[in-house]
């Protein structure tokens, strides 16, 4: 599970020690709270756990104005040495997400990319499950629209550029 | 096939696999009569698999040693944190049920595979190499006697190893219990009276598996498994000592199977 929780923390902030810290205050929560866990599923509660921390680290941030900044995710996830083809489309799909609010992001990684059900991922936001299924729709859609915009400059051999 | 319409909800549980097989072949027929609603779900479907190339390779990542939950507990603990606690919060991380727990062996001592089996052999050591009355129960002149009881027990025929050219002789044997099961331990001695203990038992995990160190304590070994058999060499010796005898038995051993 803890490498699910490095790779969710990453979506938040750019940098791997970073995102680490986060994790470390996670993990270091769940033993001292185990007491106080109230729902049956171990790892929704672990996620919230941490996504409540990520959320509140970058409040934080904002409030003294740094810039956390999704918007430097991209170089450190673009630190994976992938093929040429791939490349271009990660590109893409990485400043896509880079540009999406926090609150339709939380919602596609933890549902396309941490494959959590859509009843997990309202618990671990606290959130019905109606609005779940809102922000995953405004978030698919939004990015549908960030990859296939004409003013992006089409790259020929994106992947995304053939969907049409 | 039901009346029931098609909803954008059915539409993204498609995508992420989270139908069953009635509704996902309902979704299929409606997808294939409209085009367009198709066209979207395939881009929002590509963008899934676009963030799980992007995200998963930080999953495959090692973990860096200060999430290790051990540490994490060994720094708790010193701060009088209940051990139950620790012990429940650690099998909710790693041994937990529901899918996606990957993690469980890296965390949790393992209870089986060669992890286990060094810590089988290290303990039989233990027991043992210090006997001074009966360290084994079956000398090594009595091998044919000693292979027959281990072959009846384990229910595999073992490979008895000779480290002579290292300078170790094999005093001999005796069937040992594991957790998993009968086990044949090994007993060597050199001329200045070191004792070096071999384990080798079936193994149900990790059937084939690269040679690992393991140190238990002053105990320090190696072990292995090929075809379904495992071994452990283990002493009071350093590891690096250790290896070259461990790599000599494996490669009798597999000059025999």
């Amino acid at each position: 599970m803890i490498p699910a929780l490095r790779r969710y923390a990453r979506g938040f902030v750019h940098d791997a020690v970073a995102a680490d810290d986060l994790v470390q205050d996670c993990l270091e929560r769940v033993i001292s709270h185990w007491h106080r866990r109230r729902n049956d599923d171990a790892r929704t509660w672990v996620f919230a756990i941490l996504h409540n921390l990520a959320v509140s680290r970058l409040r934080q941030a904002a409030r003294r104005g740094q810039h956390v900044a999704i918007e430097e995710i991209a170089d450190d996830l673009m630190a994976h040495p992938p093929t040429q083809e791939d490349d271009l489309a990660r590109t893409d799909v990485v400043s896509a997400i880079q540009q999406l609010p926090e609150e339709p992001r939380s919602v596609l990684l933890l549902v396309a990319v941490e494959d959590l059900s859509y009843a997990q991922v309202a618990e671990v936001l606290a959130i019905p499950i109606g609005t779940v299924m809102s922000r995953l729709s405004r978030a698919r859609e939004r990015l549908r629209q960030i990859l296939e915009s004409p003013a992006r400059g089409v790259r020929p051999g994106s992947h995304l550029r053939r969907v049409k | 096939m039901t009346d029931r319409p098609i909803t954008e909800d059915d539409l993204h549980a498609y995508i992420d696999g989270r139908l069953d097989a009635a509704r996902n072949e309902e979704v299929s027929a409606y997808l294939d009569k409209h085009p367009d609603v198709a066209n979207r779900f395939a881009s929002y479907s590509i963008q899934r698999t676009l963030l799980q190339g992007v995200f998963d390779p930080i999953a495959g990542e090692p973990v860096p040693s200060r999430l290790n939950l051990n540490h994490i507990i060994a720094t708790r603990r010193q701060n009088r944190v209940s051990n139950w606690r620790l012990a429940a919060a650690a099998v909710l991380l790693f041994v937990g049920g529901s899918g996606g727990w990957y993690m469980r062996d890296m965390m949790v001592p393992p209870t089986e595979g060669v992890v286990a089996l060094g810590r089988e052999a290290s303990d039989s050591f233990a027991t043992y190499a210090g006997d001074r009355t009966r360290p084994v129960e079956l000398r090594a002149d009595n091998m044919v006697e000693l292979v027959g009881w281990a072959t009846e027990r384990m229910g595999r025929k073992p490979v008895l190893p000779d480290l002579s050219k290292s300078g170790y002789r094999l005093m001999g044997g005796r069937v040992v219990s594991t957790p998993h099961g009968a086990g044949l331990m090994l007993m060597y001695d050199n001329d200045q009276g070191t004792r070096l203990v071999m384990l080798t038992r079936p193994m149900a995990v990790d059937q084939t598996r690269t040679m690992t160190p393991h140190s238990q304590g002053k105990v320090d070994g190696w072990a292995w498994a090929s075809n379904g058999m495992g071994y452990s060499l283990v002493g009071s010796l350093p590891s690096e000592a250790l290896h070259p005898l461990a790599d000599d038995i494996r490669r009798q051993v597999q000059g025999e199977a």
